[in-house]
């Protein structure tokens, strides 16, 4: 789960991680506002996406007087920005982030989190902050310092002294950073983050050393333990065919510009048919896992979701049985395509556990569906209705 | 022979009292796998379809002799029982629950590397010696037994594989799952090392997916330590970078975890890789032709 950067901030203040004085604004009234408690010049104005590279789209501005706020936070507001994370489509703009504006000395990045192939949490540190830190990493690896942190020892003072020197930090300054990188550390693993980033984090002229940006993400298996954080959950920043999907602990993802949907059961088998239907000549228009366990409702729910998006021009059922019964399966699509309606054509194929009964409902059902042999024939199939 | 379950495999299921625990421990047992015990905290002196329950995994394995433990805890839990499993000393567990924290999976993983035991998952759908053993939630009737070692991270994309090769008169000697979850107990280069090992088994299958090094890792060792034949698959062609792909850990994250780059890697290994899943049989067919020339498949 993403978060915005001012509910991130909000953490790192309960956290006693430094950030620059300010707060989240819903129009352009608020920002003023917030602008004139903040009682100084310049003032930074953020759009609040679920996205980075805010900057260079636009969505980032300083201001030097009251009447820029106020011009800056209109302009932001309801704006739909397109960054290279947001896809072409862009995000409409809702909230803003006003600050003071800081004069800083240096820049740097910093990071924490759960490193899956060493089965440690990582801390990245560079002297190389404000940048794309992918491309630091692809350029020049050796600006980044990596510490590797054993979660059943947890963070010492060794670990943060490693970052500070590594960054060149000296004095108040190496003293500061130490306290933060261990606040951040324990923040992470409270919070079961999958991400803590700040980039940059500026050292100040005054010499202070504060985060200037900040980002979070969840590890969705933990929420449940985090009830605070599902309190900071924006569907404005999620797609509403997923919003209605989750409803029913569905693994949907829409993928635009795609036009078959689909329906599978487990994850590895979902991606596979979405890249068969690539191959096939046309484009998956989502990613749907009904899992193994799931129920003639939840069979009913997908399918329904599949079938609301107009960009679908047919959809590929493509089913293993193992826990998930083939007969089970096929009452759920024929309750469904009676309950819906089914307006395009839709190709099934079932193997596995109760094949031959699913096989009779779907046959016995009286409803046009194409029933396949096998994966290649799904395909084929598949690729015929795109060109018709 | 075959890889760490077989006839002499004595299970006992974390969490049979549950639905799906009682469910699939039936499925097991009905397979022919020897099913000793249950353990369910306060349910200790129940039993289930004549398994009997007791209160703590310690218990079970003093009085039954159980050496291999199958999970099914619900994910709060889960790393909870995985920990209680590995300091009862069984040598092998087979965790099937899907959702355990990754923070959670960080501090069993390290503990793990201190102790004697093998963890296979979590999140995966067990291991099956074909017409001997089978812990998890497979299809049994969907395998045979044969000469093929099949090593995935996905569950029903490895039924889809076994499925293939069947019908190209391929059996298996052992099918393991290693699980969809970033944090995993037993990696793809730790199944080929045993799959080498193992002189029934003579022509190796994985199917990996995006997210990780992992499918570039082993590429590596295969190219390095492998000498049998082996195919390969990734699923993934068309995900999108920063989205979850249902498992928790299939996810491209910036450049890293492409299928593009573990198809190279792999290719580069000298791996045959299947790029349309409905070839995999046909593929491996010709792939194995050689290595298995002259073997009867019952």
């Amino acid at each position: 789960m993403k978060i915005h950067e001012f509910q991130a901030k909000e953490l790192f203040r309960k956290y006693g991680v430094a950030v620059p004085r300010g707060g989240a604004a819903f129009s352009v009234e608020e920002a003023g506002r917030l602008a004139a408690e903040l009682g100084t010049f310049p003032v930074v104005i953020k759009a609040q996406i679920h996205a980075g590279g805010r900057g260079k789209g636009g969505g980032v501005k300083l201001a030097a007087t009251a009447e820029e706020v106020r011009q800056f936070a209109s302009s932001i507001l309801g704006m739909t920005l397109v960054t290279h994370q947001t896809g072409p489509d862009g995000r409409l703009v809702k909230k803003l982030l006003i600050e003071e504006g800081l004069p800083i000395e240096k820049e740097l990045y910093l990071s924490v989190l759960p490193d899956r192939g060493a089965a440690k949490i990582v801390f990245m540190a560079s002297e190389a902050g404000g940048m794309d830190i992918e491309e630091v990493a692809a350029k020049t690896p050796e600006k980044i310092i990596k510490v590797y942190i054993d979660p059943l020892i947890g963070m010492k003072g060794y670990h943060a002294n490693e970052l500070a020197f590594g960054l060149n930090l000296a004095g108040d300054q190496a003293k500061q950073f130490t306290a933060m990188a261990l606040k951040l550390y324990r923040l992470c693993v409270d919070y079961d983050c999958s991400l803590v980033e700040i980039n940059p984090l500026v050292l100040t002229k005054d010499g202070n050393l504060i985060a200037l940006d900040a980002k979070i993400n969840f590890d969705d298996n933990a929420l449940y333990r985090h009830k605070d954080i599902l309190e900071y959950r924006d569907l404005d920043e999620e797609d509403p065919f997923e919003v209605e999907a989750s409803k029913y602990e569905l693994n949907y993802i829409r993928m635009p510009g795609g036009n078959i949907g689909n329906m599978v059961n487990g994850a590895g088998l979902a991606m596979a048919t979405m890249d068969i239907i690539h191959q096939a000549g046309a484009e998956p228009a989502n990613f749907l896992d009904v899992g193994g366990g799931a129920s003639a409702e939840q069979v009913e729910h997908g399918f329904r979701i599949i079938l609301a998006d107009p960009c679908v021009k047919g959809v590929l059922i493509n089913i293993f049985g193992g826990i998930l019964r083939c007969d089970r399966l096929a009452s759920g699509v024929v309750e469904a395509a009676n309950k819906v309606g089914i307006k395009v054509p839709v190709v099934i194929r079932m193997e596995g556990t109760n094949v031959e009964e699913g096989r009779r409902i779907l046959d016995e059902s009286g409803l046009n569906l194409i029933t396949a042999k096998d994966v290649s024939d799904a395909a084929q199939k598949i690729a015929a209705i795109v060109k018709a | 022979m075959s890889i760490w379950v077989d006839r002499n495999t004595r299970l006992l299921v974390q969490g049979i009292t549950g639905r799906e625990g009682r469910f699939h421990t039936v499925n097991c047992k009905n397979y022919g796998t020897n099913v000793v015990a249950g353990v369910t905290p306060g349910k200790g002196g129940q039993d289930v379809e004549g398994i009997p329950v007791f209160d703590t995994v310690a218990g079970a394995v003093r009085e039954t002799g159980a050496n291999v433990a199958m999970v099914f805890v619900p994910p709060a839990f889960c790393a909870d029982a995985i920990l209680e499993s590995i300091d009862a000393g069984l040598p092998l567990i087979v965790a099937i629950t899907e959702g355990i924290p990754v923070m959670d999976m960080l501090k069993v993983k390290n503990y793990l590397k201190k102790s004697g035991s093998r963890l296979i998952g979590p999140n995966c759908p067990g291991i099956i010696t074909p017409g001997q053993c089978k812990i998890g939630i497979q299809p049994g009737h969907i395998h045979s037994p044969g000469h093929v070692g099949i090593v995935s991270r996905s569950g029903t994309l490895t039924y889809e594989a076994v499925h293939q090769i069947q019908r190209f008169g391929m059996g298996q000697s052992t099918v393991v799952g290693i699980g969809g979850d970033p944090v995993n107990g037993t990696s793809f280069i730790d199944c080929l090392s045993a799959f080498q090992a193992d002189p029934e088994t003579l022509a190796i299958i994985m199917v990996g997916e995006i997210g990780g090094s992992a499918e570039e890792e082993a590429a590596e060792f295969v190219s390095q330590h492998v000498t049998k034949p082996v195919v390969g698959f990734i699923a993934g062609l068309t995900a999108p970078p920063g989205r979850r792909m249902g498992h928790a850990g299939a996810i491209i994250s910036g450049s890293s975890g492409t299928a593009g780059g573990k198809i190279a890697a792999m290719r580069q290994a000298g791996i045959t890789v299947v790029e349309n899943l409905g070839e995999m049989g046909a593929i491996a067919k010709d792939a194995f032709a050689s290595a298995l020339s002259g073997v009867v498949e019952k």
